[in-house]
């Protein structure tokens, strides 16, 4: 299956999530969550960076909790919680976040 | 998660080297989704699974995905304990400096790095797997 964002392909899973991490930009970001209804704003992209950042440093999605902890630490305890964090992704915070990241889809959790 | 709920305590004993088989990758998966669920987690690694956390790892000459910087996010889901098997390490020549410094973060002390690392003896080992709900051998 493939994604077409501005004349550009991106090869994606039956679930929408990048089949390679490194073919990732923000155009397709954008596009994935336009796709899903909700256009991504800065709130979104402090999430989606850390997770990015994450991956970098760890080679693995982090679970809700270890997510929800981190922003916490990273962005402010206001932000550090699952009610901001399914406010922001409805559809479950690590993996629609991980989706629009272009990380793998996080094993067995939200 | 309700405070009623049943909290294990697990440990998972790593036992070979990191690449030769899927034993050391299967059991970091299986760590990490149990800390998920709130669990009591800890890690061994005794014989050639000490070789596992050894630093400065490079995979490339064997086309294997570089695990070990996983390793460094065990404190983030909370897993405080891990033991390293003494006279395993010594066997092999290495000495705790080989191998990578895993720490937690202590949300109470403003985030202060606490080590997770043990060194212990076998006879001391046998003692805390006694301890333990689960062990589960990889």
């Amino acid at each position: 299956m493939s994604l077409e964002v501005n004349g550009k392909s991106y090869e994606v899973d039956e679930e929408g999530y990048l089949a390679d991490l490194n073919t990732w930009d923000t155009d397709v970001a954008e596009a994935m969550a336009v796709a899903d209804g909700a256009p991504l704003d800065t709130s979104h992209w402090e999430v989606i960076n850390f997770l990015r950042e994450y991956y970098e440093e760890y080679q693995i999605a982090p679970a809700v909790r270890v997510l929800t902890k981190q922003i916490g630490k990273r962005l402010g305890k206001e932000k550090g919680n699952s009610k901001y964090l399914y406010e922001l992704f409805p559809y479950g915070p690590a993996k629609q976040a991980c989706k629009y990241a272009g990380l793998p889809k996080p094993t067995g959790c939200v | 998660m309700s405070e009623d709920a049943i909290i294990k305590k697990f440990m998972y004993v790593n036992r070979k080297s990191p690449y030769g088989t899927i034993y050391a990758l299967e059991s970091l998966e299986v760590v990490l989704i149990t800390a998920a669920f709130d669990q009591e987690v800890s890690l061994t690694f005794t014989d050639d699974g000490v070789y596992q956390l050894m630093k400065d790892q490079k995979t490339d000459g064997i086309g294997m995905k570089n695990f070990s910087s996983t390793y460094a996010a065990l404190g983030d889901y909370e897993i405080k304990k891990i033991f390293i098997d003494k006279e395993s390490l010594e066997e092999r020549g290495l000495v705790l400096s080989d191998l990578q410094e895993l720490v937690w973060e202590d949300e109470d002390e403003d985030y202060a790095e606490k080590s997770s690392i043990n060194l212990v003896s076998r006879a001391d080992l046998s003692k805390i797997m006694n301890e333990q709900d689960i062990v589960m051998s990889f």
